[in-house]
């Protein structure tokens, strides 16, 4: 098939990494740490924790988008979560620096930690999340319209007929044809597909700087994906809004991420730009996650992945490498020390392993 | 950001683009939608029998209530014919049986019973519905507050649900009513309160908790809505089928706390159906078994009727709000 | 490889519409198929062209605006859908299960997620007792991936994966015949995803399971089925053995398909996508629902509804197909 319109830009072909804006991060990590209760109640003490996330840092610069891939349950949403203050953390800070000129708030840097009442309201128009699951993080009494409108509306932003403009815009923007048969449709009369595209029409309608997107194209086929990626990028390339974008599928992290970081069980164990990532992964547990993507081609028959055991649980885990009961290169070494520290093996190749 | 930017305008079937005129069929799409989605629910409520037998009985009270007024103006003489003051002069005995004249009998002071029973309809529309209005709107409100706030506010609240349940309502009543003059509207109020901060509000309050976890909230939060904006326009909606329900039960709690009330003579009103009981039970004609009987059927089978028909109506709204009941069991 | 003489489930000439506001959106027109015992079908195609609403009248769990214009739906020579709702609650999770695309609507937000599926497994009395049916769910959970602890905790705790593998692992609970998986595993990351899918094929062949997997992976797909069906607006375009169709795709949209899929193995190609809109179901295309999108598109494509061509069990609804071995049936 010789159809080739909308062809998202190769991410690495514009600014890369962190250095894309006079070299000051516009989201930078340290630490971050979140820990939920298990067993306790409003009176008892909690019996133990799920590290759900666990001393994470990165940074991530203006119009970069970095991939978050990592096992279900790794705690990928909530690192997410924790970016756009829907959760606070237990431990580490995150920064934002959105460069904004006619900002509002005079700061140059904000503390998430510090982000509270009228600079809340105005750091949600800068920070927008796509939710993982578009059929809960839609109210199913409201119309299309509503939810789409709902940034702009609560941020009172222009007035009735500038909103629908623009909600009948950003539809057609996601492959939403014709708009005005959509606008007034409830959720439930939508395809999975289509609600998906409705959720990124939410977050960006606002036109933020930052998106937390958690698998924001995962019920998509291939081609109206290409457009809503091809439209995530013009975005980014337009006003440099950079993306944290969660992801299973290492094929769209290809094209949408400058850098991927990989998680394990709430800590980043690998970290690199993308195509030095896929081409050469160090750590055992990216090696496994690229030898189990499946290949169109019912006659190739993959063997299974390499990687031992099954159950791991986030649940007050033992302080050595997370990765130690199902790795397939463990040594005694890993057994008696700490989880490893992120070590640069490359430049900008980053990775936890004592056996790399 | 704050500025609007260039917008290009998508012409399309629903929606010019000329300013003004968008807001107002935006207003009429709305209007339809409502429309459109209280149709279906008319449907399931009508298809059930339950539904029809309540909605008949209820609109013949209405007509009932209605009738009274328009009857006193144009067909009967109000000296004797008025529910309280009147009295019929051409009957040797009261209280005297049915006839033409008295479709329903007189009571012992010699008024008309029929005219009565008309009279207490309409009081007991307006108890019943502002007491239910006024518990649906504080059980609400207060089990979207406590449900979204959750900690200290859900603990009071709720304590003080346990507080409103544990007390007996009509002893309650019954106390309040021997200090103070209790009025129709007084009465309203109290039955309103109590059902608002009590039992409802328990319910509300474990629907809007189911409502609360549910990731929409959060992507209002994302979205920027404040705790407002989230109570009334993501928690709140959620929650109005549900009072909706509430609302007809309390309707029957309130008619029958009130016939019970004035039964025990305790109440400060004209007439109704429970001062109708009462003034027969006063002479004593409650013990003549049958051969009183228009003292106290009409009024006693109006109460049962119209208690069991908001009640019913209740049961076949469930239907329409819990979509669970039609279909799905699984 | 499949037997063909004993379909578990046939599909005849199903049609489908939703009644919207802005008319009849033509969600499934005229689509049949036949599927055997123990063997696996794919259905993809783009999004909202109805894979999922096909999957919806199997389990006869249509929306109230939806409308069934003609078809058939036999499951082992029965009507699925002359059946009553009592009979096919029998049948549901029992006879055919389905994981919903909808992973959290399936899970009640107030209850425990081990208990539901628990529940689930004592209405259609698959275990006695209820340490059976924990065991049950313990075997399941560890099936999935999902630590058996964790069947004490509410949905809301469950990361986006979790809740999945949960409802993958309620779907499994009753020992179907036939199970309908809608894009089973969109939230989990490859390496579940292969040990589940395994799984799947290692029950489907010990129990005779059939499987219906919707997904837009195509190299899910590719992996897992036997057979497999190509939908575009809400027409089964092409169908055929798994292999047939992914090594000489037949239909200009299927070839379409396959030549977008992106790799993260070689070199990096731009990613396309087709070009022109998506149809619109409520005013399709006349002829074939294709022809603003297809480079092979003529005159008579833009007229007539192609009929099928076809070579053995492998067809498409093409004028021209793409495989020259496939020959028009008149
Ligand atoms: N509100 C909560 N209460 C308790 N535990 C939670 C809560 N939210 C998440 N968790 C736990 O934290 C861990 C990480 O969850 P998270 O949703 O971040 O995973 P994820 O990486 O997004 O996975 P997936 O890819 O499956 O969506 C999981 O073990 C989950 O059970
Ligand atoms: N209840 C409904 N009312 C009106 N239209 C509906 C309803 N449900 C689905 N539709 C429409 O019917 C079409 C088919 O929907 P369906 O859910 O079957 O798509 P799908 O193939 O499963 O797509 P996806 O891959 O995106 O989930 C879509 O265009 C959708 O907008
Ligand atoms: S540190 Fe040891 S156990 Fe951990 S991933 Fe490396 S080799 Fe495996
Ligand atoms: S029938 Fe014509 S338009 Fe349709 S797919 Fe075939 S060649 Fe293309
Ligand atoms: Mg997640
Ligand atoms: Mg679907």
């Amino acid at each position: 098939m010789e159809s080739a319109s909308n062809t998202p830009e190769t991410p690495n072909a514009q600014a890369t990494g962190s250095d894309a804006s006079d070299g000051e991060p516009l989201v930078a990590v340290h630490g971050l740490t979140k820990l939920f209760p298990v067993g306790g109640g409003p009176f008892r003490k909690p019996s133990s924790f799920i590290h759900a996330v666990d001393d994470v840092s990165f940074q991530l610069g203006h119009g970069e988008s970095l991939g978050l891939v990592g096992e279900s349950g790794c705690g990928k949403t909530t690192v997410g979560k924790l970016l756009v203050k829907l959760l606070e953390p237990t431990d580490g800070e995150i920064l934002f620096r959105f460069g904004d000129p006619d900002a509002p708030v005079a700061e140059a840097s904000w503390d998430s930690a510090a982000i509270k009442g009228r600079l809340l309201r105005s750091f949600r128009r800068r920070v927008q999340m796509i939710f993982q699951d578009p059929y809960e993080s839609m109210n199913p009494r409201r119309t299309i319209y509503d939810i789409i409108s709902e940034p702009l509306s609560v941020q009172g932003m222009g007035d009735v007929q500038y909103r629908v403009d623009r909600v009948l815009e950003i539809l057609t923007l996601v492959g939403l044809t014709p708009a005005g048969a959509f606008l007034f449709r409830h959720p439930h009369e939508l395809s999975g597909g289509q609600r998906q595209r409705v959720a990124i029409a939410r977050a960006l309608v606002i036109r933020p700087s930052f998106v937390v997107a958690d698998e924001p194209t995962s019920m998509l086929d291939v081609s109206s994906r290409a457009g809503v990626m091809s439209l995530m990028q013009d975005l980014a390339t337009e006003l440099g809004v950079a993306y944290l974008y969660v992801t299973h599928d290492l094929a769209v992290a290809r094209y949408m991420c400058h850098r991927i970081a990989v998680m394990y069980l709430g800590k980043v164990v690998e970290l690199a730009e993308t195509e030095e990532l896929l081409r050469n992964p160090l750590h055992p547990y990216t090696k496994a996650l690229l030898s189990a993507v499946p290949l169109p081609d019912p006659g190739r028959r993959r063997q299974a992945p390499d990687i031992r055991g099954d159950l791991a649980t986030p649940i007050d885990p033992p302080s050595r490498c997370r990765f130690y009961e199902r790795c397939p290169a463990a040594t005694a070494h890993c057994l008696d020390h700490p989880h490893p520290p992120m070590e640069e093996k490359s430049p900008g190749h980053f990775v936890a392993c004592y056996e790399v | 950001m704050n500025t609007p930017g260039p917008v290009s305008p998508i012409p399309t079937p629903e929606f010019g683009v000329e300013p003004g005129r968008g807001r107002v069929r935006f207003v009429l799409v709305r209007l339809r939608l409502m429309w459109r989605s209280f149709r279906n629910g008319w449907g399931i409520f009508m298809e059930s029998r339950m539904g029809r037998v309540s909605l008949f009985t209820i609109i013949t009270f209405a007509l009932m209530a209605a009738a009274h007024p328009i009857l006193m103006a144009f067909v009967w003489d109000p000296a004797t014919y008025d529910p309280v003051t009147g009295y019929s002069f051409d009957q040797v005995e009261q209280p005297a049986p049915p006839s033409w004249k008295h479709l329903l009998g007189t009571d012992p002071l010699g008024r008309d019973v029929l005219s009565q029973l008309l009279y207490s309809t309409r009081s007991e529309f307006v108890l019943g519905i502002t007491a239910a209005l006024v518990t649906v709107g504080i059980a609400t409100f207060v089990g979207a507050v406590a449900a979204y706030y959750g900690r200290l506010v859900d603990s009071f609240f709720m304590r003080l649900a346990d507080l409103i349940i544990a007390l007996p309502a009509i002893s309650l009543l019954i106390v309040l009513s021997a200090l103070f003059h209790l009025n129709l509207f007084y009465l309203a109020l109290i039955i309103g309160v109590l059902g608002g901060f009590g039992g409802t509000a328990i319910i509300l309050k474990s629907q809007a908790l189911s409502i609360k976890v549910k990731p929409f909230i959060e992507a209002a939060r994302v979205a920027g809505g404040g705790h407002f904006h989230i109570i009334f326009v993501h928690i709140i909606p959620h929650l109005l089928p549900l009072a909706l329900l509430y609302m007809m039960f309390t309707v029957t709690s309130a008619i029958f706390a009130e016939a019970v009330l004035s039964f025990l003579g305790l109440l400060d009103l004209r007439m109704s159906w429970g001062i109708m009981i009462h003034t027969a039970n006063t002479g004593g004609y409650l013990l003549g078994g049958t051969r009183y009987w228009w003292l106290i059927v009409p009024a006693g089978a109006s109460i049962t009727l119209l208690c069991s028909a908001f009640y019913l109506a209740g049961r076949a709204l469930d239907e329409v709000v819990n979509p669970r009941l039609r279909r799905r069991n699984d | 490889m499949t037997d063909r003489r004993d379909p578990l489930l046939t599909v005849d000439g199903l049609s489908l519409s939703y009644q919207t506001r802005q008319g009849e959106v033509q969600a499934i027109r005229d689509v049949s198929f036949e599927l055997a015992r123990g063997s696996a079908l794919g259905l993809v195609g783009e999004s909202g062209c109805g894979k999922t609403s096909v999957a919806n009248c199997l389990m006869r769990l249509l929306p109230d605006n939806a409308r069934l214009s003609a078809g058939r739906v036999l499951l082992d020579g029965q009507d699925v859908l002359l059946l009553t709702e009592e009979e096919m609650r029998l049948r549901r999770w029992r006879r055919i299960s389905m994981v919903f695309q909808a992973a959290m609507n399936v899970l009640d937000p107030v209850y425990r997620v081990g208990q539901q599926i628990i529940e689930a497994i004592e209405t259609h009395g698959v275990e006695s007792t209820d340490s059976a049916a924990r065991e049950r769910v313990a075997r399941l959970f560890r099936m999935v991936g999902l630590d058996p602890q964790l069947m004490e905790r509410y949905p809301h705790e469950f990361s986006g994966g979790m809740r999945q593998r949960a409802v993958i692992a309620m779907a499994l609970s009753c020992d179907p015949d036939l199970m309908i998986a809608d894009e089973p595993t969109t939230a989990l990351d490859v390496i579940v995803q292969d040990r589940i899918l395994r799984e799947l094929k290692a029950i489907q062949q010990q129990l005779a399971m059939s499987i219906i997997y919707i997904s837009h992976d195509i190299a899910v797909v590719a992996e897992v089925t036997d057979v497999v069906g190509v939908m575009y607006a809400g027409r089964l375009v092409e169908m055929g053995d798994t292999s047939d169709v992914f090594r000489a795709p037949a239909h200009p949209y299927t070839a379409a398909l396959m030549s977008s899929f992106p790799s993260v193995s070689g070199e990096r190609r731009s990613l396309t996508s087709l070009p022109g809109e998506p149809p619109n179901l409520s005013d399709p295309p006349q002829g074939c629902p294709f022809h603003p999108r297809c480079a092979y598109a003529t005159d008579v494509c833009r007229t007539e509804y192609p009929p099928q061509a076809r070579s053995g069990s492998h067809w498409a609804a093409c004028w021209h197909p793409l495989d020259a071995t496939l020959v028009p049936q008149s």
